[in-house]
């Protein structure tokens, strides 16, 4: 099980695990803050939801793969592509795309979503806050 | 979940999201900010008029027209007489800016118009006290290729929002379209709708191929200026010009055109000198962001001062006559502070910039942009986001708020 994210406090029970398995994701506000829980094959991740840009739901919004730009050997460009393997949450606000394995922007600017460590046990998924 | 803890959860967000979840985060930001005596004015705002457009042609006033509407669209009348071009179509980034392609929430109230309960919705959750919307469905129509189409669609959508739309909601305002590549038409719509509830100005959508300083344009300005009325440039892309049709992303073309066009009426209305002629005629320049303000004030001055014999109405420098015009926020290039900190300097920010949302379309911004910029004074923050639209749109500013303003 994946662990992401930094330092934490209280430990939540947030989603059943059955549940998230179902769904994917699951979005929960806990004592008023709102954290993303991603599912990517056994993997579990959690991310705050908001948007560095401007605050937005950014767990809320749609669940993509990345895209990149194929270039030949000699610099021709192939046209852009999904990344094999990728999948990014997108903010719904304005697009601002993050990779749900990281929390990384998906492109140049170095901004990215703030982590909360994820523990499963006993068939529950928390999330320490 | 957990027995101490309060969990509840989110819904996740498409294209039938309610408005009101989709901006529940704007709510959240105010409450966080304290921002509930602040008096907030969005004067740019859309409707979905693509979706109300069956509704809208009923209002078209040549009955041969009116009835040949119908035969569009499989049979529907949607998109009849349109000259929109892919572009819009692309706002929503391939389907990942739900909210950019269009509003398809459910809406079971049919007391009011679908567009009164959308219009609604987005005050609500943005804390509005007035709403100024524009035409979308018309942002390209300067473009149509039929002249006389241009006038016969425009009278019908203004009547739309006069007689259809506005009646119900107070807190909706709106700016009129002028049908500008017919000027004694432009002129006949300001005397038909003048003094009509709720409109606020009038609008040239500026993606057209006119010069703003045409001598046939002169008693247009002349009677907006007498009633003390706002006529607005709400700038639109092009991607059909021999330059942008070089770009080949959205974002290429969006981040030009939105700008080029402006830039061009702007360039016009000043070395011709206009404000010299309509001193008291308030100009606002919408949706064009605002980063190209101080580099077209530069480079007016510059090019002014080497060659005055081409411009001898002005008494001024270029970026003096420019410090009197209004300009929108949206969409705020705010990626470097110093930068803007200097644009909105350079533009007198604290009384001729007007805080503009643009929702719903994909580049949209909240009231908060503006709150949280630290090298603004708080009177400055007041001003943007509402003091200066009850100025220029002589709004009645809601007694709760009084005392702040
Ligand atoms: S707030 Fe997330 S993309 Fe703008």
């Amino acid at each position: 099980m994946m662990i992401s994210g930094g330092a934490g406090m209280a430990e939540v029970l947030v989603v059943r695990q059955a549940d998230l398995l179902e769904a994917r994701r699951k979005v929960v506000s806990v004592d008023g803050v709102e954290i993303g829980i991603f599912q990517v094959g056994t993997d579990i991740y959690a991310w705050r939801n908001h948007c560095p840009h401007q605050g937005g739901p950014a767990c809320q919004g749609k669940l993509m793969k990345g895209v990149e730009e194929r270039l030949t050997e000699d610099k021709q460009s192939l046209g852009i592509h999904y990344k094999d393997d990728s999948l990014n949450i997108i903010c719904p606000w304005h697009g601002y795309e993050f990779d749900v394995r990281t929390g990384r922007y998906d492109g140049a600017g170095g901004l990215r979503l703030k982590g909360y460590p994820v523990t499963v046990r006993d068939g529950g998924v928390y999330v320490t806050l | 979940m957990s027995d101490q803890h309060k969990i509840s959860e989110l819904p996740i967000i498409d294209a039938f999201t309610h408005s009101g979840d989709i901006l529940a985060k704007v709510g959240q930001q105010s409450t966080e900010r304290r921002m509930d005596d602040y008096f907030i004015v969005d004067v740019d705002s859309h409707i979905g008029d693509a979706e109300a457009w069956p509704e809208i042609l009923k209002y078209i006033e040549n009955d041969a027209t009116r009835e040949a509407a119908a035969f569009f669209g499989g049979g529907t009348g949607r998109g009849a007489y349109i000259n929109s071009t892919p572009g819009l179509q692309l706002q929503h980034v391939g389907g990942r800016i739900p909210h950019g392609a269009a509003l398809q929430e459910k809406i079971d109230d049919k007391s009011v118009p679908r567009v009164v309960t959308l219009a609604r919705r987005a005050i609500d959750a943005m804390g509005l006290s007035y709403q100024v919307f524009f035409p979308s469905a018309l942002l390209f129509l300067g473009m149509h290729p039929v002249r006389e189409m241009e006038v016969e669609l425009a009278i019908a959508y203004n009547r739309w929002i006069v007689e259809h739309v506005l009646p119900h909601e107070p807190r909706m305002k709106a700016m009129l379209y002028l049908p500008f590549n017919t000027p004694e038409a432009a002129e006949a719509m300001v005397k038909r709708f003048i003094g009509a509830k709720g409109v606020v100005g009038f609008l040239v959508t500026s993606t057209r191929y006119q010069p703003v300083h045409a001598n046939e344009y002169m008693r247009v300005y002349s009677m907006l200026e007498e009633a003390g009325m706002p006529i607005g440039f709400h700038a639109h892309h092009n991607w059909n010009n021999e330059y942008t049709k070089q770009l080949n992303r959205f974002l290429s073309m969006h981040a030009l055109s939105f700008v080029l066009s402006n830039m061009v009426h702007l360039t016009n209305w000043v070395i011709n000198g206009l404000p010299e002629r309509f001193p008291k005629l308030k100009v606002m320049w919408i949706e064009s962001g605002l980063a190209w303000v101080p580099f077209l004030m530069q480079r007016l001055d510059h090019e002014y001062l080497m060659r005055v014999s081409e411009a001898p109405l002005l008494k001024r420098l270029p970026s003096e006559y420019m410090q009197d015009m209004f300009y929108t926020v949206q969409p705020m290039e705010a990626t470097n502070m110093k930068l803007l900190e200097g644009t909105l300097e350079a533009i007198k920010a604290e009384t001729q910039l007007l805080y503009a949302s643009d929702w719903p379309h994909w580049d949209f911004d909240v009231p908060s942009r503006v709150f949280d910029l630290p090298f603004l004074t708080e009177q400055s923050k007041r001003n943007i986001l509402g003091g200066n639209a009850a100025k220029v749109f002589n709004l009645e500013i809601p007694d709760r708020y009084k005392a702040k303003y």
